[in-house]
């Protein structure tokens, strides 16, 4: 099992490289630049020299390309274009906010995703189940900004409940941003956690279970439920990895100034350094969580080591 | 029963074996999708979606962006005094109608999902016929490179290569294409390794078909209903991904009439006249949800044991 995940831990690397390379090339190989906006004034050569020596535009692409990559490892994500703070610095700014609506949005998706599933399962085309497929089919197939203006019309514009203004301190302007974030990911574990629980009720050992005289209760957590988690497990990760690198849509859209925002603005004002240091940083975090899925997986389900 | 009926005469038996054999198999899977109402209902609509798209030019009542002075934020029903027409869905805040606007935005929008999912079928079939005939080595080699484009999140690769290329609709149709092709991939691969197992492909080869004829005459064919469910649950993903993209100010340009750029437009009267940005939002919802329940008819009729 160690060598499965030194393995898996191992193999992080050549793909850490590869989504660098990729996103520095394309970062570079872009014609224009920072200064090349309509309403900047023309640059004079030498200045413009001198910016490039500054920041080590004018060395050979490879060489950047080490330079950058070095910095990084040592948690310089070089400056940012447009801003007058590190693009290190912005992020740091930025995440634990993002980090926050993120991880409210995991728990809430899976405090109603799972017991929503497993209940669906257990009461097979009821009512609850009726209910569940609708909201799943909902939450995977209607985008989120859709959803999002109308729960905005239905609870700001018409009975004026709840502020769309994002505001730090008020727990208030949290619900909406929290809820809409977790619409998606709800319905994804809704609808794993019913079809895994639908399958494992087919199981001898439920049967066995039910058949000794267990009460329900005690076979539908201990038995039906812990069984069907198993791969509930894989997709917790990388949502989680997704939640906490913010939503572009709804941190846009509520004004939340956490990193999902920077990045879209960062695309608007071409600020380069921006976008190379948030991509890098949303893939080691993606990475991670990935590898810990799998590591997990490995305590839970130790089949997977063998394949 | 049957047991007090008069004996079926010869030539009644051979019509009745003539019918049971005669049905091929997507003539039973025909049969099976029509049955299923949701499915038909929402096929009815992405055809009436298509005309509309098709016919814009013909039925839309005003131009795409003419726009008047007099009937800025006009409620639905406004005639406008300029054009004597009616704004059957009142206007926006630039005095544009938005009927028009909703009809000549179907066709992004479509040939956002179309467009995007050839490119899928372009990259996405071959690899993974490849990786999944061949085996070994160059099977190792794709299936490394998904796993590299699976650990870039999808809308943040769309979004560099926006930002490197340009905001076209061309270069949005590709860049989705680009990302949305690695699930393709994967399926196609794991659908021929099962299929090469079987014993018409191995008698194929024992008489002597090469291995372009075995793929394309004997693989190909028998994994052809996977990909049609692939790709038609496919397209709602990449018609979200260019509303998106387009509401957040990255996709397709804000005068180009498309129901991103309407939802975007018109978010800032999400208080003073909600159903500008409902009508569009809507819109996106309704053209989601019926491709989506296409696609699940489509994947139900295929293949009838699964539910």
């Amino acid at each position: 099992m160690l060598a499965y995940i030194v393995r898996r831990i191992l193999w992080l690397i050549p793909v850490f490289i590869a989504v660098s390379l990729i996103t520095f090339a394309l970062m570079h190989l872009t014609p224009g630049g920072p200064w090349d906006t309509a309403t900047a004034r023309p640059v004079p050569p030498a200045v413009r020299e001198a910016i490039k020596a500054k920041y080590g535009l004018n060395k050979s692409l490879p060489q950047q390309y080490v330079d950058y990559m070095w910095k990084a490892l040592h948690g310089d994500l070089g400056p940012s274009f447009s801003g007058t703070v590190p693009v290190s610095q912005q992020i740091a700014n930025g995440f634990p906010i993002t980090a926050s609506l993120g991880l409210a949005a995991v728990i809430l998706s899976l405090l109603i995703g799972i017991p929503l599933g497993l209940l669906a399962a257990l009461r097979h085309n009821g009512w609850i189940d009726q209910v569940s497929v609708f909201i799943v089919t909902i939450g995977i197939s209607v985008p989120s900004f859709v959803l999002a203006i109308l729960l905005i019309v239905i609870f700001s514009v018409i009975f004026h409940l709840l502020p769309y203004q994002f505001q730090r301190d008020s727990w208030q302007s949290w619900i909406l941003p929290v809820v809409i974030l977790a619409l998606g990911p709800t319905a994804l574990m809704l609808r794993l956690t019913r079809s895994t629980a639908l399958d494992v009720l087919n199981e001898d050992y439920v049967r066995t279970a039910r058949a000794k005289g267990l009460p329900a209760f005690t076979v539908n957590i201990r038995h039906v439920l812990r069984n069907a988690l198993i791969p509930v497990v894989t997709l917790v990760g990388p949502l989680t990895a997704g939640l906490i690198t913010g939503s572009f849509v709804v941190e846009t859209l509520f004004g939340v100034p956490g990193i999902g925002r920077q990045f879209v603005q960062g695309v608007n004002k071409r600020d380069y350094g921006l976008l190379m240091g948030a991509t890098l940083f949303y893939t080691l975090i993606i990475v991670i969580f990935n590898l810990a899925v799998d590591v997990t997986y490995t305590f839970i389900d130790p089949r997977v080591t063998r394949s | 029963m049957t047991t007090q009926a008069a004996p079926l005469s010869s030539a009644q038996i051979l019509s009745l074996k003539e019918q049971e054999t005669a049905r091929t198999p997507m003539q039973l899977a025909l049969e099976r999708f029509r049955r299923n109402k949701l499915a038909v209902v929402s096929i009815v609509i992405v055809l009436f979606m298509v005309t509309m798209a098709l016919t814009a030019g013909i039925f839309a009542p005003f131009a795409p962006n003419y726009q008047s002075a007099d009937t800025q934020d006009a409620p639905p029903g406004f005639v406008d005094p300029v054009m004597h027409k009616t704004n059957l869905l009142g206007s926006d805040n630039l005095g544009r109608d938005i009927l028009t606007r909703l009809m000549y935005g179907s066709r992004v929008s479509l040939a956002v999902g179309f467009v995007a999912e050839s490119i899928v079928l372009l990259i996405g079939v071959p690899l993974g016929l490849i990786a999944g005939f061949f085996g070994g080595l160059v099977d190792n080699l794709i299936m490394r490179f998904t796993d590299i484009m699976y650990a870039f999140p999808d809308l943040l690769f769309v979004i560099i290569i926006i930002s490197a290329f340009g905001r076209s609709l061309w270069v949005i149709f590709i860049a989705l294409g680009l990302v949305s092709w690695v699930g393709m991939a994967r399926l196609v691969r794991g659908q021929v390794m099962q299929v090469k197992q079987m014993d018409y492909v191995l008698s194929a080869r024992s008489i002597g078909v090469r291995s372009i004829g075995l793929m394309g005459r004997h693989v190909l064919p028998n994994i052809l209903g996977p990909i049609l469910v692939v790709v038609t649950l496919g397209i709602p993903g990449t018609i979200i991904a260019e509303a998106t993209l387009t509401y957040l100010g990255l996709g397709v340009d804000p005068s180009t009439p498309s129901w991103g750029t309407m939802v975007a437009g018109s978010f800032g009267e999400i208080y003073s006249s909600p159903s500008q940005v409902m009508i569009p939002a809507l819109a996106i919802a309704i053209i989601t949800l019926t491709f989506t329940f296409v696609g699940d008819g489509v994947s139900d009729a295929l293949d009838p044991r699964r539910k």
